[in-house]
């Protein structure tokens, strides 16, 4: 009989994540084992999947400016997406926390609905939204706001407005947990200290939320620099990200060790800024924040 | 003219009448507490002359200047919040010079100014804390030197004390009162804990639904209550429902149960159904065998809390507290027969009044 007081808590706590562990090791893990073992094989254009070990696909990756330009391009997006993402959802989250009651929810509702929609159905939509002779450029040639169409479809700009609208829930989420934990008392501190309702958000408020903004801005940009559905359909073929890039080694040229070498080392720069990001907002927040 | 006047404050919330046609008039100085259970509208008051919440109608007067609709930012007042609102990514100088800060007053100055408060709380050498860092006890000591650091005119406690152990409240009343004499700043304290009302104020304006039920000093607060809600609000007493059966210039003779009692009406006019009052500290237990006692009973329940002895006596009148202090031999045993005195003069009468609420106004 297990009490609370037992040092040995038996295999209750291994029987009820089991599942769950075995779910995890079998379809993501050993997937991940295999796909850096494939990314060290050798590619011949004839014979395929060699059994020979070799560093080359990395150097490949490394030293060609083709794949330098991809990794840098969707550094750009990832950031200009959270940057993006924190203008938009920061002052999004403040106004909702605002809210009376029956607004909030349904505000907060329209806000998550993004993620209630399939992602191919969402970017069509803005393909239409955005496309030459989609309603955008419709309604700035209508006005004489311009004679040509904006090119927006098959830029990075749309695949920014496109993936900014899909992520910036997650900012409004994380930000809006911090915000339900905030002390309400604590505005009203500020303004009887001689506060402005500005100099209170600036000094007292922002600072609170930060925790919340960094750890919506590691989901965001992680989510961003991995994504593949929103630039693969408003991006295209020519406008390629790393996850494009892979995808296109794996089913266009069939060099599966170069698709893999350039996933792994998508996932271990995502892992290295989310893991530093992460320490350094520990770090800074540590001492203050229970 | 007072230093702070309410005038026909009153707050409504919808059909809520969270506060109906408040009086009240704080005089420069001095420490007023706002008394009453939870929902009786202190707190809200509070708010209202802090500036959070804005009165349905009347006025509040500080200092002569109508601040009825200024901003918080401008009123100047400090407050001390329930929890404390202490800006947890600044240290505890950071947030006692917020208020100066925010007042553009010149670093140097500033930095002088905050070591003032915080000696004055006794937290010297703790300015490069966080909060988080410190005790419960730290944490309201440094709240209540940031509100004072900026000198305010007015100071605004809402239920200061409730986050801290009995033992440390005992001690923070003390001191936070002798901080607020010394400072003579003008202070209104909001509770629902009355020995903190009592340890601290100079008057007590009882509250009971959104209005003043009795506005006097602690002593007489508690000796001469004047509405059946604060008699049995503050401290305990025992209540005995009677009739007026004569009146005479001092007393009116009251019919309890069957027993006459002579109660003391102090100029007020009571008639018909009445309640009577005694303190359970002001009845004793009767030497001897009790012949020549007031009334007899039986002992229900003994209880011994360390100081005193409460005792539950059933009697004639009903059941009787009593509270007997810890000296000398114990009081007889549950079960004993017992008799009971006490002095006319400790009695109280009141008319008995079911729309108390309607004019409870002292």
């Amino acid at each position: 009989m297990a009490t609370l007081d037992d040092a040995r808590p038996g295999a209750a706590p291994w029987l009820l994540s089991g599942p769950a562990l075995l779910l995890f090791i079998g379809l993501l893990l050993v997937p991940l084992l295999l796909t850096l073992l494939l990314s060290f094989r050798v590619f011949s254009d004839t014979a395929g999947v060699l059994p020979s070990f070799t560093l080359g696909n990395y150097w490949e990756v490394v030293s060609d400016p083709y794949y330098g330009t991809i990794f840098l391009r969707t550094a750009g997006l990832a950031f200009a997406v959270t940057l993006l993402s924190i203008v938009l959802g920061v002052p999004e989250t403040i106004v909702l926390a605002r809210m009376k009651r029956p607004w909030q929810s349904l505000c907060l509702l329209i806000v998550l609905g993004p993620l209630l929609i399939s992602v191919v159905v969402r970017t069509l939509g803005w393909q239409i939204l955005l496309g030459n002779n989609g309603v955008l450029n419709n309604v700035l040639q209508a006005l004489h706001i311009t004679d040509e169409p904006v090119r927006l479809v098959f830029t990075m700009t749309g695949v920014i407005i496109a993936l900014t609208h899909v992520l910036v829930p997650f900012m409004v989420m994380s930000v809006w947990a911090t915000m339900q934990k905030l002390d309400p008392q604590m505005e009203w501190a500020g303004r009887s200290l001689g506060g402005s309702p500005l100099a209170v958000f600036r000094r007292v408020i922002l600072p609170q939320i930060m925790p919340g903004v960094l750890s919506g801005s590691i989901i965001v940009f992680a989510l961003s620099a991995s994504a593949f559905a929103t630039p693969a359909l408003i991006g295209g073929r020519r406008l390629k990200v790393v996850a494009t890039a892979a995808y296109d080694e794996f089913l266009g040229t069939l060099n599966w060790p170069l698709g893999a070498s350039i996933a792994v080392l998508l996932l271990i720069a995502n892992v290295a800024i989310v893991m530093g990001c992460s320490r350094l907002a520990e770090r800074r927040f540590r001492h203050i924040f229970d | 003219m007072a230093f702070l006047t309410l005038q026909g404050i009153s707050k409504r919330y919808g059909d809520f009448t969270a506060i109906e046609r408040l009086d009240l008039s704080v005089e420069r100085g001095e420490l007023l507490s706002l008394l009453g259970p939870s929902g009786c509208g202190k707190t809200t008051t509070l708010q209202m002359v802090a500036g959070f919440v804005t009165p349905t109608t009347g006025r509040i007067l500080l200092d002569g200047r109508d601040i009825t609709n200024e901003r918080p930012e401008k009123r100047g007042i400090g407050v001390v919040f329930q929890s404390y609102a202490l800006f947890p990514h600044m240290t505890v100088a950071g947030n006692v010079g917020f208020g100066l800060e925010m007042r553009k007053v010149k670093r140097k100055e500033r930095e002088e100014r905050v070591e003032e408060a915080l000696a004055l709380v006794r937290l010297k050498g703790l300015g490069h804390r966080y909060p988080k860092e410190l005790s419960g006890g730290q944490r309201q000591r440094v709240a209540i030197a940031r509100a004072i650091a900026m000198q305010p005119e007015l100071l605004l406690l809402d239920e200061p004390m409730s986050n801290l152990d009995a033992k440390l409240r005992e001690e923070m009343h003390i001191e936070l009162r002798a901080i607020q004499k010394r400072l003579g700043i003008t202070t209104i304290l909001v509770t629902h804990d009355q020995v903190e009302a009592m340890t601290m104020s100079d008057r007590i304006a009882v509250m009971h639904r959104g209005a003043i039920a009795q506005l006097s000093t602690p002593y007489d607060a508690y000796e001469r209550p004047a509405t059946q809600f604060t008699s049995t609000f503050l401290g305990r007493t025992n209540a005995f429902a009677g009739e007026v059966l004569q009146r005479n210039p001092r007393c009116a003779i009251v019919d309890v149960a069957g027993t006459t009692l002579h109660v003391p009406h102090e100029g007020r006019h009571v008639d018909g159904a009445v309640n009577v009052y005694i303190r359970p500290e002001k009845v004793h237990l009767a030497n001897g065998n009790g012949a020549n006692a007031r009334v007899r009973g039986r002992i229900a329940t003994r209880v011994f809390v360390g100081n005193q002895w409460l005792l539950e006596v059933e009697t004639g009148l009903g059941k009787l507290r009593v509270a007997q202090p810890n000296h000398g031999a114990p009081p007889p045993e549950e079960g004993d027969e017992v008799g009971l005195d006490w002095t006319d003069d400790d009695l109280r009468v009141l008319t008995q009044d079911i729309r108390e609420n309607a004019n409870g106004h002292a």
